[in-house]
């Protein structure tokens, strides 16, 4: 009762800021609802909208009205490795379809798209035919190399990245002080340097790791913030992503690994003899295992849970209009979005700043020289 | 877990991979580096900057209290100048006080001693002289004396009574 009282008084608080807004979107709900059809405004409907927001998607999907049942996207190329060899065509030929019922046919290589991933049919199958648990029969998945949504972000990280810092490290050669934007990014490389790097790795040996460090720190945040965005990214949110960034992290500090290190990890000084290939192992497990995974798994559930969570709260616009009314429900929504909103905004950081500040400590582990022995 | 695997997929891991690698490279050349090594430099410029007037500092520092030094030891050595100067004044006249003194002291036993050798000069003349007059007038008493043989027996009578007493 308390919940739903101080829910109700968030509400006509929030109402008295937004009532413009509420009405309008009022009246498009209400429309929804007489039309009923295929909208996302159930539960179960909401849940699969959210997890398919969640996946990767082929093309770049702005909104859809589903009355008229058009799509306001723009197709992304699709570049596959099938058991025929590579075929490259526009995401477009699928036709928004995402359950494997167009089937693109191209140089005797049969292609569908079943949840955001494209299968090819086994030779003389015309159409997919599904099990009871909805797995394809005949069809098996293909070497997705796309230009994904998820891709798409990144190149696009990528080359804010390159355009940004590009321009900073051009406004040095005009000056020692950067102008311009540049002044915002030089304290965040510096804070980087210097609360990230350096005392997790050490003044020695820092300086060979900072383009890792500085790339993977901007690309994550970058990529956290875009999805933050209406564009609906969530690439940090794919766990083939954070998969690699993990890797990458771990075969840079394996392959910097001192003799200390590699010493300290086979072969435990100060142990007992018949402990150390057990200890061994630990350690082995625990540096190409248990780390990356840890910094794969934070980062991948983090994003996901934000997207999740900030999607489910803008929800609750369809959900909740049955208990509260719309105009209710929407302020209710609003509030508790902008307030996860704004917590993602850090979160965003957050993680680029743990995933970086994790990787350098690792780092740092690796080369640390001991000089005690 | 079987969702996670089930969502991973191979090919945008490769393309990561790829992506990744790439933007590593070219953020190296394109940015990283000549960004950190401005940055080096600048801080270089601006410790060293710092260090130099610290030095700059430290050396007027250094100059004034060389000033001072330098200061003091004139003053001192002007006292110790006037110092000696008075001393030697005093010593001076001193010394001249000692040799006047010891001067005049001779002089005055030079001028004691020819007044007793004066004196006993006189004395000696006047001794002579009164000899001389005793005898004379001895002489002219005993001739008034022994003028006639009476008074010639009294005396050696006299004499002569003295004699035995003798």
């Amino acid at each position: 009762m308390v919940a739903t009282k101080s829910i109700k008084f968030i509400a006509i608080l929030v109402l008295m800021m937004t009532s413009v807004f509420a009405f309008a979107n009022e009246g498009e709900h209400d429309n929804q609802h007489h039309e009923g059809g295929n909208k996302v405004d159930t539960p179960e409907e909401i849940k699969e909208y959210i997890a398919h927001h969640l996946k990767d998607s082929h093309d770049f999907h702005l909104y859809t009205n589903n009355e008229t049942g058009t799509h306001v996207s723009f197709p992304l190329p699709v570049i596959v490795w099938t058991s025929e060899g590579l075929r490259t065509f526009m995401s477009s030929e699928f036709h928004h379809d995402d359950a494997g019922h167009v089937i693109v046919e191209k140089d005797g290589v049969k292609l569908t798209k079943i949840h955001s991933k494209i299968y090819e049919l086994e030779a003389g199958a015309d159409e997919v035919v599904f099990d009871d648990h909805h797995h394809a029969e005949n069809a098996h998945k293909v070497l997705d190399f796309s230009i994904t949504k998820s891709v798409f972000g990144m190149l696009l990280a990528g080359l804010l990245m390159i355009l940004g810092f590009g321009a900073l490290a051009k406004g040095y050669k005009k000056g020692a002080i950067p102008t311009g934007f540049g002044r915002a990014l030089e304290p965040l490389v510096i804070y980087v340097r210097d609360e990230i790097a350096r005392p997790n790795i050490g003044e020695k040996k820092y300086r060979k790791f900072m383009s890792f460090l500085l790339t993977v720190f901007f690309f994550i945040w970058i990529l956290n913030l875009l999805g933050l965005t209406p564009l609906g990214f969530n690439v940090t949110g794919q766990i083939a992503v954070t998969v690699c960034l993990a890797i990458f992290t771990v075969v840079i500090y394996l392959f910097s690994g001192s003799k200390d290190f590699w010493g300290h990890t086979l072969w435990m000084p100060g142990v007992p003899y018949i402990l150390r290939p057990i200890l061994a192992v630990i350690e082995l497990i625990g540096f190409v295992l248990i780390k990356p995974f840890s910094l794969l798994v934070r980062l991948f559930a983090n994003m996901t849970a934000g997207h999740f969570v900030v999607m489910s709260l803008i929800a609750l616009v369809i959900t909740m209009k049955e208990a509260f009314g719309p105009v209710a429900s929407t302020g209710v929504s609003l509030a508790l979005a902008l307030f996860i909103s704004v917590i993602e905004i850090l979160v965003a950081f957050l993680q680029a700043f743990i995933f970086t500040m994790l990787s350098s400590l690792f780092i740092g582990m690796a080369v640390e020289e001991h000089d005690h022995h | 877990m079987d969702q996670l695997l089930n969502d991973f997929s191979p090919g945008l891991f490769f393309m990561q991979a790829i992506i990744l690698l790439i933007l590593i490279v070219l953020m190296r050349k394109f940015a990283w580096k000549p960004i950190l090594e401005s940055l080096q430099t600048r801080e270089d410029g601006i410790k060293n900057a710092l260090d130099s007037a610290e030095k700059a500092r430290l050396e007027m520092q250094n100059l004034q209290a060389d000033n001072k030094k330098l200061l003091n030891e004139a003053r001192a050595e002007r006292e110790a100048m006037l110092k000696e100067a008075r001393e030697m004044k005093d010593k001076m006249i001193e010394s001249a006080k000692t040799e006047a003194e010891t001067q005049a002291n001779s002089i005055i036993e030079q001028a004691h001693a020819a007044i007793e050798s004066e004196k006993k000069a006189a004395i000696a003349e006047l001794k002579s002289h009164v000899a001389g007059l005793s005898i004379e007038i001895a002489e002219k008493v005993l001739r008034e004396e022994l003028s006639d043989n009476s008074k010639q027996q009294k005396l050696v009578d006299s004499l002569i009574g003295e004699a035995t007493l003798n």
